[in-house]
C-alpha cells in the first residue's frame, strides 16, 4: 500500500513539474531535415549552440524527403510530432497553401541584421512564401570526371548532350524540372525564352526530343547521393546533383571530379513551422528559428557545407571550412566566378505546369 | 564412402565435349568481365578441350600434369591481372585438372549405384549443379557486402587497391564509425530495446492463441485464425497506415510502447503458425493424464505441454525477433525520431548518403544472425538428444 502511494505521489509530482516547464516553452524539440552531411552542418552551426544556450533537447529526424506527405497525415491524425521542418521552397509553398505551415511575420519574428537592416530587406527576393524562412541557396549542377574527358574538359552545359565529344553515360535527375530547361537551352532556345517555349505543348515535345538524343546514355537518379556514387564508380562521365554533394566528393573524398557550373539552377532550402502545434511548442520553435536564422548562424553553416547563406548580410562572414581549412567562398554557388550563367528555380512556372509535364515526362521515360 | 561401382576410362567423344562445356562457362565469366562474352566462350571451350585432350594423351603421371596445369594457369593469371589473377588462375587450374581426370578416369561413376542408367547419372549431377547455382544466387549478394564493408573509401566500389589486395585499400573505419557515431549507437540501442520486448509479447500471446485455437471445441476457429494471421498477409504499408491513424488517436504514436505493440502484432502470426505446427504432434491424452493426477491447468501447461512444444515456441520467437529487428515500414509510421531503429537508420543512410557504414552494420548483423541460428540449432539438437528423440 505504501509503495502504491509513493508511486502515485511521485508520478503526480513528475507530471506537475512537467506542466510547469511546459507552460513556458517545450524543453524537447524534433527537427526534421535531410540527414547526412547536411544535418551535420545544421547540428554544428545551429543545434549544438542552441542546446547549450537553452538546455533544450534536439532530436534529428531525416524525413524531409517525405515531409509534405507526412505533415498531411499528421494533420489528418491530429497529432503533429515535428517542431521545425527543413524543406525546399516548392514544398514550403504547397504546405503554406494547404494551411499546414505557420505564417511568419518576418520583421518581428526573425532577427534583424547586425547593422539594423530588417529581415525582410536582408533576405530580399528569397522570401518566396509567407511560411518559409530561407536558410541556404543551393544549386543543381554538373560534375564530371577529369580523367574521362580527355584534354578538353567541358565548359558549357551542352556538353551533356554532346555524345560525340564526351561519350559515356551521364546521370540526370528522374524528373522534368531542370532537365527540360537544359534541353531547350542546348536546342538553341535563348535563355530568356526558355519558359515561354516550355509553356507550349510543342516546346515540351521539343525538349523531350532533345533529351531523346541522349536517352540511351542516361542513368536516372532520385537520391542526391546517387550521382557522387556513380561518378566515383566511373559509371558515368558526368552527372547532375546538388553542389554540396559534389564539393564533398571533390574536396573531402579527393575524387578526380570537377564542377561544371554553367547553367546551374538555384533553389532555396529553409525552415517551416508546422501548423497545429501546442502554444508552448510553437513558442519554442519560433525561438529556435529566431536564433538559427540570424546573420552569424547562417554564415556559420557555410563552414561545414558548401551552400550559400540566404541572408545578404551573411555573405561577407563566410570563412574557411571547419576541418579542411580551405576558403569556402569560391565553392559557393553564388560566387561570381561560378554564377556567370544561372537559373533560379521557377516556382510559379512549375507550380502551374508540373503535373502536366510530369505526366508527359514519365510517359516518355517509359517508352 | 567406398566405391560402389567399378570404373573404367571414358571415350574421347564423352569427356572432351563436357570439358569444353565447362571451359565455355569459365570463358563466359572471364570474357564478360573483359568485355566480350562471345569470344570468351569460344576461347574457353576450344582451349580447355585442347588441354584436356593433351593431358590425357601424354604419358606423364596424372599428379605431375595436374600440378603443371595449376602452375601454368596461376602464372598466366598473374601475368594477366596480378594478384587477383593469380587467385582465379590457381582456382581454374586446379578445377580443370581435377575435372578432366574425374571424367576421363570415369571417377564420377564410382560412388553411384551400379544400376543407374546414364540419364539418371546425368540428372544426379545436373541436380547438384542446379542446387549449387541457386545457392550461389542466394549467397552472392551477402558475400559481396562483406569485403566492401572494409573499403577505405566512402563508396560502394571495389577500388583498384582492393582488387590488388593492397592493404591500403582496406580499413576498419566504417566499423569505427558505427561504433562511435551517436546516430548509429542510439538506433542500435532502440532496436535492442524494442525487439526483445516485442518478441516477449508475440511469444506470450501467440502461444496462448495457438493453444486455444487448437482446441476442438473452440468456436469460429478458422475466422479467428484468419484475423490473427492477417498482419502477415495484408501489405505492410496498409497495416502501417492503419496503425498510424489509430495509434495517433489513442496517443500511442511516437511512443516506445506503441512501436513494441505494433511489432508484436507483426510477430504473433509467426508464433501462431510454428506453435500450431508443433501442437499437431502433441498428444492431448498427456494433458488428461496430468489432470487425472491432480495437476491444475496452469501446472499442466508449464510442466507437460510447454516443454514439448518448446522448439516451436523458440523458433516462432526467433522469427518474431527477426521481424521486429528487420522491420522498417511500420516503425517509419508508428515511431518518431526518438524510436529510430537500426533498419530505419540504414534506410535513411542509404537514401541520403550511400555510406559503407551501412555495409559494416549489415556484416555485423549477418554474423550475429549466423551465431544466433547456430546456437538455437545446437540447443535444439541437444534437447532432442537428451530426450532421446534422435538416434544421434
Amino acid at each position: 500500500m505504501k509503495l502504491t502511494t509513493t508511486l502515485v505521489v511521485s508520478s503526480a509530482m513528475a507530471l506537475a513539474t512537467g506542466f510547469a516547464n511546459a507552460a513556458d516553452m517545450a524543453d524537447e524539440m524534433t527537427i526534421v531535415s535531410w540527414g547526412g552531411a547536411y544535418t551535420d552542418s545544421q547540428q554544428n552551426a545551429y543545434h549544438t549552440p542552441y542546446s547549450e544556450m537553452t538546455g533544450v533537447d534536439i532530436i534529428n529526424d531525416a524525413s524531409s524527403n517525405e515531409a509534405v506527405a507526412k505533415l498531411r497525415a499528421m494533420n489528418e491524425a491530429g497529432n503533429v510530432t515535428w517542431d521545425v521542418v527543413d524543406v525546399v521552397a516548392a514544398d514550403a509553398m504547397r504546405l503554406c497553401d494547404e494551411g499546414l505551415a505557420l505564417e511568419i511575420d518576418f520583421d518581428t519574428q526573425l532577427a534583424a541584421a547586425p547593422d539594423g537592416t530588417s529581415a525582410t530587406d536582408d533576405f530580399g527576393d528569397l522570401l518566396v512564401s509567407d511560411c518559409f524562412i530561407p536558410q541556404i541557396v543551393y544549386s543543381t549542377t554538373f560534375g564530371y570526371r577529369t580523367d574521362m574527358v580527355g584534354d578538353t574538359p567541358p565548359t558549357d552545359i551542352c556538353a551533356v548532350f554532346d555524345l560525340e565529344t564526351y561519350p559515356g553515360k551521364r546521370s540526370l535527375e528522374k524528373r522534368p524540372i531542370n532537365n527540360m530547361e537544359w534541353a531547350l537551352l542546348c536546342d538553341g532556345v535563348a535563355k530568356a525564352d526558355v519558359y515561354d517555349v516550355l509553356e507550349t505543348p510543342e516546346g515540351q515535345e521539343r525538349a523531350l526530343a532533345k533529351l531523346d538524343t541522349i536517352k540511351d546514355s542516361v542513368i536516372w537518379w532520385s537520391a542526391g547521393a546517387d550521382t557522387p556514387q556513380l561518378l566515383a564508380d566511373e559509371e558515368v562521365i558526368m552527372g547532375s546533383t546538388y553542389n554540396g554533394r559534389l564539393f564533398s566528393l571533390i574536396e573531402e573524398q579527393n575524387q578526380p571530379v570537377a564542377m561544371l557550373w554553367d547553367a546551374q539552377v538555384y533553389d532555396l532550402d529553409g525552415w517551416i513551422i508546422p501548423a497545429g502545434l501546442s502554444p508552448e511548442r510553437e513558442a519554442r520553435a519560433l525561438d529556435y528559428i529566431m536564433f538559427a536564422t540570424d546573420t552569424q548562424r547562417l554564415a556559420d553553416q557555410a563552414k561545414y557545407i558548401s551552400y550559400g547563406p540566404a541572408r545578404a548580410s551573411s555573405a561577407p562572414l563566410v570563412g574557411k571550412h571547419a576541418e579542411l581549412g580551405i576558403d569556402m567562398a569560391p565553392h559557393m554557388p553564388t560566387d561570381p566566378n561560378n554564377a556567370k550563367n544561372t537559373f533560379l528555380y521557377n516556382y510559379e512556372f512549375w507550380a502551374d505546369y508540373r503535373d502536366d509535364i510530369d505526366a508527359k515526362f514519365q510517359a516518355w521515360l517509359a517508352k | 564412402m567406398a566405391a560402389l561401382t567399378p570404373i573404367s576410362r571414358t571415350p574421347v567423344s564423352f569427356y572432351i565435349p563436357v570439358v569444353a562445356l565447362a571451359g565455355a562457362v569459365a570463358g563466359l565469366l572471364v570474357g564478360t568481365s573483359q568485355g566480350s562474352s562471345f569470344i570468351g566462350v569460344v576461347i574457353g571451350a576450344i582451349s580447355m578441350s585442347l588441354i584436356a585432350f593433351g593431358m590425357t594423351h601424354v604419358s606423364s603421371p596424372e599428379k605431375t600434369l595436374r600440378w603443371a596445369l595449376l602452375i601454368a594457369f596461376a602464372v598466366a593469371g598473374y601475368l594477366f591481372a596480378k594478384l587477383p589473377g593469380l587467385v582465379i588462375g590457381t582456382a581454374f587450374g586446379w578445377f580443370f585438372g581435377w575435372f578432366t581426370y574425374w571424367l576421363y578416369e570415369g571417377r564420377y561413376r564410382a560412388r553411384l549405384a551400379p544400376y543407374l542408367t546414364p540419364n539418371q547419372v546425368l540428372w544426379h549431377f545436373t541436380f547438384r549443379v542446379i542446387c549449387g547455382v541457386i545457392f550461389g544466387f542466394l549467397i552472392t549478394p551477402i558475400l559481396v557486402v562483406l569485403p566492401l564493408s572494409f573499403n577505405a573509401e566512402d563508396f560502394f566500389t571495389f577500388t583498384p587497391e582492393m582488387l590488388r589486395f593492397d592493404p591500403a585499400g582496406y580499413s576498419l573505419k566504417h566499423y569505427r564509425d558505427f561504433l562511435t557515431n551517436e546516430d548509429w549507437q542510439s538506433s542500435l540501442r532502440n532496436s535492442l530495446m524494442i525487439a526483445p520486448m516485442a518478441t516477449l509479447l508475440s511469444v506470450s500471446f501467440g502461444t496462448l492463441a495457438a493453444i486455444g485455437l487448437s482446441q476442438q471445441h473452440m468456436p469460429f476457429r478458422r475466422a479467428i485464425m484468419a484475423v490473427l494471421i492477417s498482419p502477415m498477409i495484408v501489405p505492410l504499408i496498409i497495416s502501417a497506415a492503419g496503425m498510424y491513424f489509430f495509434y495517433s488517436r489513442v496517443g500511442l504514436q511516437g511512443t516506445y510502447f506503441g512501436v513494441v505493440l505494433a511489432h508484436a502484432a507483426l510477430g504473433i502470426p509467426f508464433v501462431i503458425i510454428t506453435v500450431t505446427a508443433t501442437l499437431v504432434g502433441f498428444d492431448n491424452s498427456l494433458v488428461r493424464a496430468a489432470a487425472n493426477m491432480g495437476a491444475n491447468p496452469v501446472t499442466t501447461f508449464f510442466r507437460v505441454q510447454m516443454p514439448l512444444i518448446l522448439p516451436g515456441v523458440i523458433s516462432g520467437g526467433l522469427f518474431a525477433f527477426i521481424t521486429s529487428f528487420d522491420e522498417v515500414v511500420v516503425v517509419l509510421f508508428v515511431g518518431s525520431a526518438g524510436q529510430k531503429t537500426l533498419p530505419w537508420q540504414m534506410f535513411t543512410g542509404l537514401r541520403e548518403q550511400i555510406s559503407p557504414t551501412i555495409l559494416a552494420v549489415a556484416t555485423i548483423l549477418v554474423i550475429v544472425s549466423i551465431c544466433l541460428l547456430t546456437v538455437v540449432e545446437l540447443l535444439r539438437r541437444r534437447s532432442e538428444r537428451l530426450r532421446g528423440m534422435s538416434p544421434s
